[in-house]
């Protein structure tokens, strides 16, 4: 039920002007076990979209990997033209959050985000601007609760990431599993969050998840990845849930 | 039941993944674990001879005995800092069809076994063996061994129940110096009043039974605490605090440098950790009273040039070893933010920088015993800032060890490696090997003069280098993100 917005949108198809991530001849090895190979794929600009697969079938190699936290074995990702793992002309327009090594535990939710903006280059009344459109998703209880960010709930870290890495405009941002830990009403939430930011912001936005149906709402195009190769490239329809619960429930 | 728990406890620690891969590191800490249990064994053999040659007219026993209370105390006051009763484990065990008693007796039973207690058994076993062999009544000798042994489990259990709280440990910390204080000044006997208590344990193999009875006491304290206390929300959870934020708006002076500087100031104070090192950085001005009045050491000068790395680059050797590691828990964060290293860098030496000229003017009173003193530490000093503080970033590139900053700093060698023993090469034996020989072929002048050149002319290259080590961390950084994620090393 929740998909009808979405189907009522796949009519007014979308039309992207260029390519925002390109993937050439990817790989990574550990020894003698591939756990990513990827041939091609093109992420155009200001689209949405999703990673699903099992465990082990590679998500979260190919988040860092784009984030050039490891380094790929053959080939190479391009994020706006630029090579991730040879120039870091990337990082000022790309932003993400894929774990809470993400997080330093030690600071304040608002000292975090602060810190982040210093380093996204915008001064503390942006970010408080930016953080005051948050205060449902953040439901009362992250900021001016006099707690370091290690004595949150997993939940709420979460938040905080998740929010962190809509800081200084981004035009790419990256999430590896941001439904998981989430109560239902911040999962419902954040997935309009996400889909305005691709819609009225033009920003692409990746976002990977075990749960089939979050995906399914919340992305224009699902990949679907196992043992490291992309086996699915689906444009979301209403279709797509039935299609991928058969993939992988068969 | 219990050869389950036993055998949990065996497997946590020969499967943790320390173990392999650190294990140069646990035989340096077992072998200086040995070392000083036989010193300690040493002493506990050598004490009869020493009381009785210390004080001729009266038996080594007695003497003890008005020392005891002391040995005691201090005993209590070391477990308290190191000690820690190991509830955190029992977590998986709740749920599962255990009784309570049964995990409450085998936490306080295995730490019967804690190493903490061979301190005591290994001082007096040798010293009861003594004693035997001297002529000493045999029962009597080995009912005391028992007693003192009874009471250091006393000891043992007491430290779990005033663990909780910071102001028991004040309380006896305070305790322990007016008694010491009152014996000293001649105030009140403290050593005759206790004296005649504990040498009943040796006169009166019954007394045996008030240990016994006390150790009862305590483990039936400690027993009900933690019975109540087998849940969730209150023993096994660590606590919060509401917090301070700190604006720090002093700190914008340094420009581009601010925000870096404000999250290793927060990193410093707010982990135990850390703030640790601060302490210790301090106490240790206080190490050349230990050299500087010994008449030894007044014409050593490489003991001299060695006071004087050590001590103005405390900080930099205890904090600046660890760069990047202490970031280690969110380093993915900060490679994919933009980051430019070499401000991140920047900032760590600008902090560094800072504890040298702080540890130098503290330094200065030690001139004292003589001008030499304050030229060496001068010149030290200066090598410090120009020399030392480039090589310590450069070894820091190395580093791939996880660093987790909320626990103590005690004993911790989370993040040690072979780097750390490679970086004292550098940084403390160049150094001094240089000054004492350019003294030693030259003279006193010249080597002064040439360490503080030296230090000027790395202050020169600094930017140059600092380039060359941010290439150098960027290079590393696939190394240090696979290394810094694992846990538990």
């Amino acid at each position: 039920m929740a998909c009808l917005p979405d189907s009522k949108k796949k009519t007014t198809k979308k039309t992207y002007s260029y390519n925002m991530i390109s993937i050439t001849n990817l790989s990574k090895a550990y020894g003698a076990q591939t756990v990513l190979k990827i041939a091609s794929l093109e992420i155009p600009k200001g689209q949405s979209f999703g990673l699903v697969g099992n465990n082990g079938a590679g998500k979260t190699t190919l988040f860092s990997l784009l984030l050039d936290l490891i380094q790929p074995s053959s080939g190479h990702i391009t994020n706006n033209e630029v090579q991730v793992n040879t120039s870091e002309d990337w990082k000022p327009f790309t932003s993400a959050f894929i774990d809470e090594s993400f997080l330093i535990g030690y600071l304040t939710p608002e000292e975090y985000f602060h810190f982040i903006g210093e380093l996204r280059g915008r001064n503390k009344a942006d970010v408080t601007a930016l953080l005051s459109q948050f205060e449902d998703f953040f439901h009362g209880e992250i900021l001016g609760q006099r707690k370091y960010l290690r004595d949150l709930s997993k939940g709420n870290q979460k938040k905080v990431g998740i929010v962190a890495s809509f800081i200084g405009n981004p035009e790419v941002v990256i999430l590896d599993e941001p439904f998981a830990n989430l109560d239902p009403t911040t999962q419902i939430r954040l997935k309009g969050i996400i889909k305005e930011l691709a819609q009225k912001e033009g920003v692409t936005v990746l976002v990977s998840s075990h749960d089939l149906m979050h995906v399914t709402d919340v992305c224009e195009r699902i990949v679907v990845l196992n043992k490291g190769e992309v086996v699915k490239d689906i444009e979301t329809s209403e279709a797509t849930l039935k299609e991928l619960e058969t993939f992988f429930g068969g | 039941m219990f050869k389950r728990f036993i055998d949990l406890q065996w497997k946590s620690f020969f499967r943790s993944s320390s173990l392999g891969k650190s294990l140069g590191i646990k035989i340096f800490m077992g072998f200086m674990m040995v070392y000083l249990l036989v010193s300690l064994g040493g002493l506990g053999g050598a004490l009869y001879f020493i009381l009785r040659k210390l004080v001729p007219d009266e038996s080594p026993m007695w003497v003890l005995s008005q020392y005891l209370i002391f040995w005691l105390l201090a005993e209590l006051l070391f477990r308290f800092f190191m000690q820690k009763l190991p509830v955190m484990d029992v977590k998986p065990l709740l749920i599962n069809n255990i009784k309570k008693s049964k995990i409450v007796n085998y936490v306080l039973g295995r730490s019967m076994f804690s190493g903490y207690n061979l301190l005591s058994l290994v001082l007096f076993f040798p010293f009861a063996i003594v004693l035997t062999f001297q002529g000493y009544a045999a029962l009597n000798v080995w009912v005391w061994f028992l007693a003192i042994m009874l009471l250091v489990l006393c000891i043992n259990y007491i430290n779990f129940i005033i663990n909780k709280s910071d102001r028991a440990f004040t309380i006896i910390a305070a305790i322990t110096i007016v008694l010491f204080a009152l014996d000293y000044f001649g105030i009140l006997g403290v050593k005759a009043i206790f004296a005649p208590i504990f040498h009943a344990l040796y006169a009166y193999p019954i007394t045996i039974l008030a240990p016994l009875g006390l150790l009862l006491l305590v483990y039936a304290i400690n027993y009900k605490y933690l019975e109540k206390a087998l849940y969730l929300d209150y023993a096994l959870k660590s606590k919060s605090k509401s917090v301070e934020t700190a604006d720090m708006a002093w700190t914008k002076r340094f420009g581009t440098l601010a925000p870096f500087l404000q999250l290793d100031l927060k990193l410093i104070w707010r982990n135990k950790r850390t703030k640790a090192q601060v302490w210790i950085s301090l106490l240790f001005v206080f190490y050349g009273l230990i050299f500087y009045t010994q008449e030894i050491y007044a014409n050593m000068v490489f003991m001299h040039a060695f006071l004087g790395i050590f001590m103005t680059g405390i900080f930099l050797s205890n904090f600046g070893q660890f760069i990047p590691a202490w970031d280690s828990a969110y380093y993915g964060m900060m490679m994919s933010q933009n980051i430019p290293l070499r401000q991140y860098l920047e900032s760590k030496v600008l902090l560094i920088t800072v504890s040298v000229v702080v540890m130098f003017f503290l330094t200065i009173p030690y001139v004292y015993f003589g001008w030499n003193v304050l030229a060496v530490n001068t010149a030290c000093a200066v090598y410090n800032l120009g020399v030392n503080i480039p090589v310590i970033l450069y070894f820091g590139s190395f580093n791939k060890k996880r660093i987790e900053l909320d626990q103590s700093a005690f004993g911790n060698m989370q993040g040690t490696s072979a780097t750390q023993f490679l970086i004292m090469v550098p940084v403390l034996i160049v150094p001094i090997v240089l000054f004492g020989l350019l003294d030693f072929l030259i003279g006193f002048e010249v080597a002064v003069a040439v360490t503080i050149i030296l230090g000027i002319i790395g202050l020169a290259f600094r930017s140059k280098m600092m380039d060359k080590i941010a290439q150098q961390y960027a290079k590393r950084k696939y190394g240090m993100l696979a290394g810094f994620k694992e846990k538990n090393n």
